[in-house]
């Protein structure tokens, strides 16, 4: 059988990449994509540990549900706010978001 | 070596692969591409630790809804691959620093540790406990969760849907 540490380790692996995307990455839809990735490693995270520690509560395949109900929505809104910064300054680039710099 | 534990190597390995195509593609859509190979290879993860029913809605949510809306917002902001526009900031090596050390500190902590209460095998847990525990429980996130879906919605709309006279 699959030993418990595979599965975490597969899920910081999968955390770590996705932090280095959000934090190198300069367009707004690769920096959603690479949270998208850090939320599927927190969600393997959670049903690891209640498959294997707990399974008669399901609470970590519950909380799985949830994240991905929280996720398709972030995403429906962080898209719609990416549209609007494009429309008025043509370009996705987070580095050309400083209009309230001093 | 187990027969699972050849398909979790499998598996694993798509994963990974597809996130460092994620976040080291020259291309915006071979990233998106490369996402879609990382959410289905994740959905074979939640096969392999027994719980089906969240593979499917991985599937259908993630690569059916979440993907196609991301590719769209990429063709409608249409990134020139122009030669001034960089890919990674200037901060990209401290990144890869900070990435590197979190993910040696967590395997460490990760491999040390002795979970209590940790059993061999993987227990299923079957949709029935997940739908019993989601309507007796956990009804109160259920429902703020629709209250959730419908604000990101009433927002969308809002948000896209232009100025005035447009």
């Amino acid at each position: 059988m699959i030993p418990i540490n595979h599965f975490l380790v597969l899920s910081t692996i999968l955390f770590s990449i996705g932090m280095y995307g959000v934090l190198s990455r300069r367009n707004a839809v690769l920096i959603l994509m690479s949270v998208e990735l850090m939320l599927q490693a927190v969600s393997i995270n959670f049903i690891t540990f209640a498959a294997y520690l707990d399974p008669s509560n399901a609470t970590g395949v519950i909380f799985a549900v949830f994240v991905i109900v929280v996720a398709a929505a972030e995403v429906g809104l962080a898209l719609a706010m990416i549209l609007r910064f494009y429309r008025n300054k043509q370009t996705a680039n987070v580095d050309d978001a400083d209009m309230m710099k001093w | 070596m187990s027969n699972e534990e050849i398909i979790f190597y499998f598996v694993a390995a798509a994963t990974v692969l597809g996130a460092l195509g994620v976040v080291f593609a020259r291309n915006v859509v071979h990233s998106a591409l490369f996402l879609i190979l990382s959410l289905i290879s994740v959905a074979g993860v939640f096969v392999l630790l027994a719980s089906e029913f969240l593979a499917i809605v991985q599937i259908l949510v993630y690569g059916g809804a979440v993907t196609i809306l991301i590719l769209f917002a990429m063709m409608l902001t249409r990134v020139r691959d122009t030669e001034g526009a960089k890919m990674n900031g200037p901060q990209a090596p401290i990144a890869f620093l900070a990435a590197v050390t979190f993910m040696v500190t967590s395997i460490v902590a990760i491999t040390t540790t002795h979970f209590p209460g940790e059993s061999e095998k993987i227990n299923v847990i079957d949709v029935n406990s997940i739908g019993d525990k989601l309507f007796t429980t956990y009804a109160a996130p259920f429902e703020i969760a629709s209250l959730v879906l419908m604000v990101a919605l009433i927002g969308a709309i809002i948000l896209a849907r232009g100025e005035e006279g447009e």
